[in-house]
């Protein structure tokens, strides 16, 4: 069978076309196509790594923007808090104030009533004897008038004073 | 949508229509030829297929069997001279006229190619069927009378036998030129015949295609390359990261040159033999020759390559010691082992690709042997044959691929195993004991 049989000289030309191929590839035609393949697939691995680390990088700013803002949030509802006590402090602090010198006004208010009322009695008293003294003497001059009025009084009066 | 969406199925029917029409054109042109040949002295099969399988001096020309594109021969004839001629000396055309129908017809014939004159004079002739290298190229020499005394009694044995026909019947170390007997001689044979110019043109498609990518790397740094360079790229990479790193490792560098030149080489091989007409027809990967030496290549790598490890399993492998020491039976198998290897793989890529050219070519003479059954045989059985020829050409593109493949994964594995160390292959029950 022919078929079955390896031709000399195609075995000869196969073994130099295929070394020659080979030597000619090996040397300036695989090694390109590696090392380019190899470059590529390190640029694409960088790629995805720095793509990740981006990411991470990212997710961390966001987080830590976060937390910037949740802490101002909080110290801004504390200064709130803050100011509303501070507020309600210096509220009551006034009313307290205002209070002590409503007090101490009324008590000056009350001193000076209290004055004014004692001058005022005094002064009423003064008045409410000068005035009795006055009614007595008008009733008394008008009681003695005639005699034994004066008489009967006299000696009521000393009936009196005998009784002490 | 609707209308253009049909335009479109509209379109691609049309297209298939006319891409079997031209099948079917294809198809006929060489049938006119071969009912021509049936009609003078029946349908050789056998021949025919052989001539497509074999290899030859000259390639025809497309779609004409007589005339063949020259190619050098080159030969060292017997007095050990080296001669180089055009392989367009040994044959010619001959338009005969046929007699019944009074058309000319072109007769290719073998004719003697004669070098120098006189007594000095070597001649030269493609084998007939008569000589015992049939289609090989012969050198001649005239008689000598003790040999013409040979031949004369072989000659009468043979006719006592009563099947004797000087034009095909072999006598053995000689050849019936033109009504002569002529001693022949097969002179070493270095010509460039058509399988060895297709060889030459597969190995220049493969040193274009890889310095292609080599270029594009070059011009256009890191970018993915798309289109066909893209599709180099996914086999590229199926094979070297896939395939050769996957196995090997960190020795992938060493071997990936060879493996990458026999994978390429294979497929572009397999696949040019595909194409029917001049630069491919040339059944290269299903010739035993072309995947013999491959096979070497690869054995040759592994042998060469192999580490100490590796000798060491062949010679004095880990078996109970009564299968090795006083009969080597298990040296025997391995060595023997060492040479069935690259032997499958030589075996395996042949066998696939000449069978898948047989079988289209089976296909295709279908054809011609119903032609003898009138119109309607013939008329249907190159609706059928055209469509399996299709099927197994399609069928061959994706068996050229994964023989290619096949063979470069073996030869990888191959490879790797005579690479493996001590500590890669001992038995994990033995490292417990």
């Amino acid at each position: 069978m022919e078929l079955f049989t390896p031709e000399t000289g195609l075995v000869i030309w196969m073994f130099i076309a295929f070394i020659l191929l080979f030597l000619v590839l090996a040397k300036w035609g695989w090694p390109v196509i590696i090392s380019m393949m190899a470059k590529r697939a390190a640029t694409i691995d960088q790629g995805v790594e720095d793509a990740r680390k981006a990411k991470e990088q990212l997710d961390n700013a966001r987080a830590e923007a976060q937390k910037y803002v949740a802490e101002a949030q909080a110290r801004q509802a504390e200064i709130l808090r803050e100011a509303n006590k501070l507020k309600s402090d210096i509220i009551e602090q006034a009313r307290a104030e205002a209070q002590e010198a409503a007090k101490k006004e009324m008590d000056a208010a009350k001193l000076a009533i209290d004055q004014a009322r004692k001058e005022a009695e005094l002064q009423f008293r003064n008045e409410v004897g000068r005035f009795s003294i006055d009614i007595a003497e008008k009733m008394m001059r008008s009681r003695m008038s005639d005699d034994k009025a004066q008489t009967e009084l006299v000696n009521k009066l000393l009936d009196e004073i005998e009784k002490n | 949508m609707s209308i253009s969406d049909s335009n479109i199925r509209h379109r691609s029917s049309l297209r298939f229509l006319f891409a079997a029409f031209c099948l079917l054109l294809a198809a006929a042109i060489p049938s006119k030829m071969a009912a021509s040949e049936s009609e003078e002295e029946g349908l050789d099969v056998k021949t025919i297929i052989f001539e497509h399988l074999g290899d030859g001096y000259g390639w025809e020309v497309p779609f004409s069997h007589n005339y063949r594109i020259p190619l050098p021969v080159i030969i060292c004839a017997e007095d050990g001279s080296w001669h180089c001629f055009s392989s367009g000396d040994l044959a010619e055309v001959h338009s005969v006229a046929d007699p019944e129908s009074g058309k000319t017809k072109a007769h290719r014939v073998a004719v003697v190619k004669t070098i120098g004159d006189g007594s000095t004079a070597s001649q030269f002739i493609i084998g007939n069927e008569s000589s015992a290298h049939k289609d090989k190229l012969v050198q001649i020499f005239p008689l000598t009378p003790e040999e013409q005394a040979q031949v004369d009694a072989k000659v009468a044995e043979l006719s006592a036998a009563g099947n004797y026909n000087p034009a095909k019947t072999s006598i053995d170390g000689f050849i019936y030129v033109d009504g002569k007997y002529y001693r022949e001689y097969r002179p070493f044979d270095l010509s460039i015949t058509k399988n060895v110019a297709a060889l030459f043109i597969a190995a220049f498609l493969v040193m274009f295609i890889v310095f292609g990518m080599g270029r594009y790397y070059r011009k256009n740094g890191l970018k993915a390359p798309t289109g066909a360079k893209g599709f180099f790229e996914v086999i590229f990479n199926f094979i070297y990261n896939d395939t050769i790193k996957a196995t090997l490792g960190e020795k992938a560098p060493k071997f990936a040159p060879y493996l990458l030149t026999a994978f390429f080489f294979i497929l572009v091989m397999n696949l040019v033999g595909l194409i029917v007409i001049f630069p491919g027809g040339a059944n290269l990967t299903g010739n035993i020759a072309v995947t013999l030496v491959l096979a070497l290549c690869t054995f040759i790598v592994t042998n060469v390559f192999g580490s100490k490890h590796y000798w060491k399993d062949i010679f004095w492998p880990d078996v109970p010691i009564w299968l090795k020491c006083p009969l080597p039976i298990m040296q025997l198998i391995e060595v023997f082992g060492m040479f069935t290897k690259p032997a499958a793989l030589c075996v395996r890529l042949f066998a696939n690709m000449m069978g898948g050219h047989m079988i289209v070519i089976t296909l295709t003479l279908l054809i011609f042997i119903f032609t003898a059954f009138g119109v309607a045989a013939t008329s249907a059985s190159v609706v059928l044959s055209v469509a399996f020829s299709i099927f197994m050409l399609l069928l061959d593109t994706l068996v050229s691929f994964i023989q290619a493949y096949v063979f470069t994964l073996l030869s990888t594995i191959f490879i790797g195993l005579a690479q493996a160390h001590e500590e890669h292959n001992e038995h994990p029950a033995v490292e417990q004991q």
